[in-house]
């Protein structure tokens, strides 16, 4: 496999004067709660992950857990007090100013959830302010801020200032605004928190929509768990700090690591999230009927061709080529079965 | 007892009170007490006390000390004094190559620093009027006269108004349409054709270097104060002091280091102008959001970068609002400048105030206010100013307003060639319109006044002296009347009810510095001058304010009156009331109530305005009636605003009081203008306003003390 594109060990984020002392001193045993006595705050407690190529990390957490913090840490917004990241094996922590300006101008683009436009500029002006920055002379960086603005389907309103769009609007600037020096790796931050549902799934789906075009690395923050399981590759689930559980969407709705995942589990409809190659077992010498399922459909779609079934039904791959089964009583099982404490 | 717990504050309020007043009947008035000779007056007399501290002798009238404290701060003016003059003849000799002379010449490092100083604001200044009205001394600024004098052509001709004011009207048209092309256009026109053009194109080359120092300067510093706490830190005290310093305090010592002149005024202006520009800046700055910043920053913004394109355009609101507090400063100052030789309106203005010519003083003072109103709009309509990516356009269209201001220089130059042939022997009005030979309404201005005075002679004299006998004395008496220890003890005890020990301390350290000072008597007289003024303002103030918030159509009616009142340069006010009740604190006192109702009004409106609507329709559901509402309701939610425009009406107040030394009175106004015309006047002037910045922030002290508490208790803010 090649090099991870994040790459993040042990990292640590406190806040307080005397930080770095305090860690130091902790060695690597770090207790939030002694921390506080001593006037510091811990933001992020020993964050170690890697995000590869065109993987989407969806950072999940309630305020205060220092999802943020994390995501300002591997941009570099803040310094992280311990730890080390590298991005594309270059170690971030030990860049100099210029050639942080440097990765950010041609590798990053971030996106924030109060969608941070320049009230002073237009929509066209906001999405290539980045590539002036960078020194585009203005007529290239204006043709290409044109495109980005249909690209997020805006066109018709690059005259517009920020005040006179709708939040969902606005933050289709910002989302045009940190794609216009097409980056590699993007970063996005509660994008979608401050909208409404309705424009929210709407943004949702335009988003995964553009993420199939353009393939980014991305690390999103939410702390709404459906928009996690809807979006993710993989999920990282935060609280005070710490990451309790970094798995697949499947994974952790099947097999939460502690009793904080666990909760957040409980709601979820399965066979809304979880495919079929989730819960399928290994081919048997079951007489199987004509009937096939792919193994990347959603339970849902799929469940009433399997449940009308009385045999098991064979899931197949891409290639048509069968790659395990499924029987009508696992399905029920896992929909409504395995629940804890579920009265 | 019930009483007692259920209103703790009340009773500790009465208690000082009753202090107060016992102190003031307990210490009696002694025999020898005069006002005038209250206290020292430099004057040598046996029956004066003295003592001597670092070197200077300060004499003074020793009285027991509970009735008056003995003037120890007495030896600070004259030190300052002492220290400036050291400063400017002793203090660093140092040899500097003089260009005239061609030799090197000692002198000392801060009389050479000003006099370069000097120099470059001379340069700057004439430069832009000559282009403006014409002259030699840019020209002998890169040649010499005996150079000018072998070539009268190379003479700066000064351009024909018809020129400026078409200009005008094209960049007004360029930043802001047409609505602010046709004001440019009439305004100037109405300049020109009334008389007023070289004295209002003097001032206008003061403004035009003034204000964008001061604006660069104030920027500058309030960046500086952003990205560096100690900065801020250093600047905060200075920034406080100078904005309740009244003006032409700073006039004095600026006088000293300075020189007379309109470059004087130009470094005067820039002290007075930073630093509402520095706060306001600052201001902005801080409100910007944190994610605009990492926005800025992940886009790949250098240090700079960021601080230009990021954080100072999304605080413009703010910065705008500076750039505004610039432009009206310096009109005020283009004004006050005139006492130390500043050449333009201002002049025209104080000289008109001297003749008590009512009709020159308004014209005069109309065209300060057309200018400043013109140039706030078009630095506005400049902040604003949008680019266009899209238009395909070619070389005329893209050049129309270069091209069509190149066809009004040629017929402007035209017209004034046509005109000096037409009037012949005469001026030529196509060229310049010479000052008072314009059209005046100067005639019916005065006969309108000189008509109501002759009208209500009878009226106006008994008002004026039942006011005087009957309630300005009597005041004046009481205020003097105190003795110092029980002032210190009412100011110090508000400030602990109000404050807490902090506050008490603050405030306890402002009044000792005017307590020791040589004025203590002057600033009593000037607090009550101003006492009066804020009363009777902000009872006008307030009324009016409710009265118009009833009617939307009122409230911006009642606004834009207040902008208007507000950017007329404040001598003018002096002048109908000077006429009317003559040289009494009656006109001084009517002067500061038409100053200082200006904010007491509009803040009211705005507070009254601040109340959410969402208020508005939940007491309407309550079912109370309009009075109700406005009692119960809006004026609870709106007070602490309102007490924001009380302090803004006692600066206002202040000021005026101080100006008002124009006219006549007994206060420490007079002392700033006596100090004016004292060769050792700078240090007597600088400490006569620093007393006069310090009452007006004992008041600010404990009025924003009171209102952060009051925000914070209703949970508003």
């Amino acid at each position: 496999m090649s090099e991870p594109v994040i790459k993040c060990q042990s990292v640590y984020k406190i806040f307080g004067a005397n930080a770095e002392r305090m860690l130091k001193e902790a060695n690597g045993n770090v207790d939030a709660k002694t921390f506080q006595e001593n006037g510091c705050i811990v933001g992020v407690n020993n964050a170690s992950f890697e995000v590869s190529k065109g993987e989407m990390l969806v950072v999940m957490g309630l305020s205060g857990s220092g999802k943020s913090t994390l995501l300002r840490c591997i941009s570099r917004l803040t310094d992280a007090t311990g730890g080390k990241i590298f991005i594309e094996g270059q170690d971030l922590l030990n860049l100099n100013n210029k050639e942080l300006i440097d990765l950010r101008r041609n590798k990053m683009g971030m996106v924030f959830q109060s969608f941070a436009l320049l009230p002073h500029k237009t929509v066209l002006e906001n999405i290539a302010f980045p590539l002036q920055i960078k020194g585009i002379k203005t007529e290239d960086s204006i043709n290409k801020a044109m495109d980005m603005v249909k690209l997020v389907g805006l066109d018709g309103r690059e005259n517009y200032f920020p005040r006179e769009l709708s939040g969902g609007q606005q933050q289709r600037v910002g989302i045009a605004r940190s794609l216009a020096v097409e980056p590699d790796i993007w970063f996005l931050d509660e994008p979608f928190s401050a909208l409404d549902p309705l424009i929210r799934k709407e943004m949702q789906d335009e988003f995964l929509r553009l993420q199939e075009k353009l393939q980014k690395t991305i690390m999103f923050i939410t702390h709404d768990f459906d928009e996690a399981l809807k979006l993710a590759d993989r999920i990282a689930i935060m609280k005070d700090g710490i990451i309790e559980q970094l798995d697949t969407p499947a994974n952790i709705v099947l097999n939460p690591a502690t009793e904080y995942v666990r909760k957040f589990t409980e709601e979820v409809p399965r066979e809304k999230v979880l495919l079929i190659k989730d819960v399928m077992d290994e081919i048997t010498s079951d007489n199987m009927g004509d009937i096939k399922v792919s193994k990347d459909e959603i339970i849902e779609n799929v469940a009433e061709k399997i449940l009308t079934q009385e045999k098991t039904v064979a899931v197949t791959d891409g290639k048509n080529n069968i790659v395990g089964s499924i029987n009508p009583a696992k399905i029920i099982n896992t929909v409504f079965g395995g629940r804890k404490n579920n009265h | 007892m019930e009483l007692l717990k259920k209103y703790p504050k009340l009773f500790q309020w009465l208690f000082l009170l009753a202090v107060f007043f016992a102190l003031c009947f307990a210490i009696d008035v002694p025999e020898t007490y005069k006002f005038i000779r209250g206290q020292a007056e430099f004057v040598k007399d046996p029956n004066q006390s003295a003592f001597v501290f670092l070197g200077k002798e300060v004499r003074y009238y020793a009285f027991d000390v509970f009735w008056r404290l003995p003037p120890l701060l007495g030896w600070l003016p004259i030190w300052i004094n002492d220290s400036l003059f050291f400063l400017m003849n002793d203090w660093m000799p140092m040899e500097f190559w003089n260009e005239d002379t061609q030799e090197y010449k000692t002198r000392p490092l801060v009389l050479q620093i000003t006099r370069n100083l000097t120099a470059f604001m001379t340069f700057l200044i004439e430069l832009i009027r000559e282009i403006l009205l014409g002259g030699l001394e840019t020209i002998v600024a890169f040649t010499s006269w005996d150079w000018i004098d072998a070539n009268p052509w190379a003479e700066l001709p000064g351009l024909p108004w018809t020129i400026v004011a078409a200009g005008s009207a094209i960049l007004a048209y360029k930043l802001g349409g047409k609505g602010l092309a046709l004001y440019a256009l009439l305004s100037m026109t109405y300049i020109s054709i009334f008389g007023q053009w070289k004295p209002s194109m003097q001032t206008l080359s003061f403004i035009l270097v003034a204000a964008p120092l001061s604006f660069i300067f104030g920027l500058g510093l309030g960046v500086a104060a952003y990205k560096s706490k100690r900065v801020e830190k250093a600047l905060y005290p200075i920034l406080l002091v100078m904005q309740t310093m009244p003006q032409y305090a700073v006039l004095v010592p600026a006088l000293v280091l300075f020189g007379v002149g309109d470059h004087a005024a130009v470094i005067i202006t820039m002290i007075v102008a930073v630093p509402p520009m520095i706060l306001l800046t600052l201001l902005g700055l801080r409100a910007v959001p944190p994610e605009v910043i990492e926005a800025g920053r992940m886009s790949g913004c250098s240090n700079w970068q960021l601080m230009s394109k990021v954080l100072i355009p999304t605080a413009r609101r703010d910065i705008l609002i500076g750039v505004n507090q610039v432009i009206m400063v310096c009109f005020s100052m283009a004004v006050i400048s005139a006492f130390i030789g500043a050449k333009g309106l201002g002049f025209n203005l104080l000289l008109a105030l001297n003749q008590l010519n009512i009709g020159l003083a308004l014209e005069a003072g109309l065209c300060i206010s057309l200018i400043a109103i013109l140039l706030d709009k078009m630095s506005l309509a400049w902040a604003n100013k949008q680019v266009d990516y899209f238009g395909n356009l070619n070389f005329f269209q893209r050049n129309k307003n270069s091209l069509f201001f190149g066809v009004i220089v040629i017929i402007g130059i035209l017209l004034a060639y046509f005109g000096s042939i037409y009037f012949k022997d005469g001026y030529n009005y196509l060229f310049e319109v010479p000052h008072n030979k314009g059209i005046s309404t100067a005639d019916f201005w005065n006969k309108g006044v000189d008509w109501i005075f002759d009208t209500f002679f009878v009226y106006i004299k008994a008002f004026n002296t039942w006011l005087i006998v009957d309630v300005l004395q009597p005041m004046r008496a009481l205020y003097l009347r105190m003795p110092a220890v029980a002032t210190l003890v009412l100011v110090v005890g508000a400030g602990y009810l109000i404050g807490g020990v902090r506050s008490a301390l603050v405030v306890c350290g402002l009044t000792l510095f005017i307590a020791l000072s040589p004025w203590w008597d002057r600033a009593l007289v000037t607090t009550y001058m101003a006492t009066f003024g804020v009363l009777v303002s902000c009872t006008i103030g307030f009324t009016v304010g409710t009265l118009c918030f009833q009617n939307k159509h009122s409230t911006n009616f009642m606004l834009n009156v207040c902008d208007i009142f507000q950017t007329f340069p404040s001598f003018v006010y002096l002048i109908p009331v000077m006429m009317l009740f003559g040289i009494t604190d009656t006109s001084v006192l009517i002067a500061v109530i038409v100053y200082a109702t200006i904010p007491a009004t509009r803040y009211t409106i705005e507070g009254l305005r601040s109340v959410p609507a969402g208020l508005h329709d939940a007491a309407t559901m309550s079912g109370v009636t309009k009075f109700q509402r406005l009692f119960k309701i809006e004026f609870p939610l709106a007070f602490p605003h309102m007490m924001l425009g009380l302090n803004q009406t006692i600066v206002f107040a202040l000021f005026m009081v101080i100006i008002g030394a124009f006219i006549g009175t007994e206060d420490l106004g007079q002392y700033i203008l006596k100090a004016l015309s004292d060769k050792k006047g700078a240090g007597i002037g600088l400490t006569l306003g620093i007393c006069v910045a310090f009452i007006g922030l004992i008041f600010d002290n404990l009025i924003r003390t009171w209102v952060g508490q009051r925000k914070k208790h209703l949970g508003i803010d």
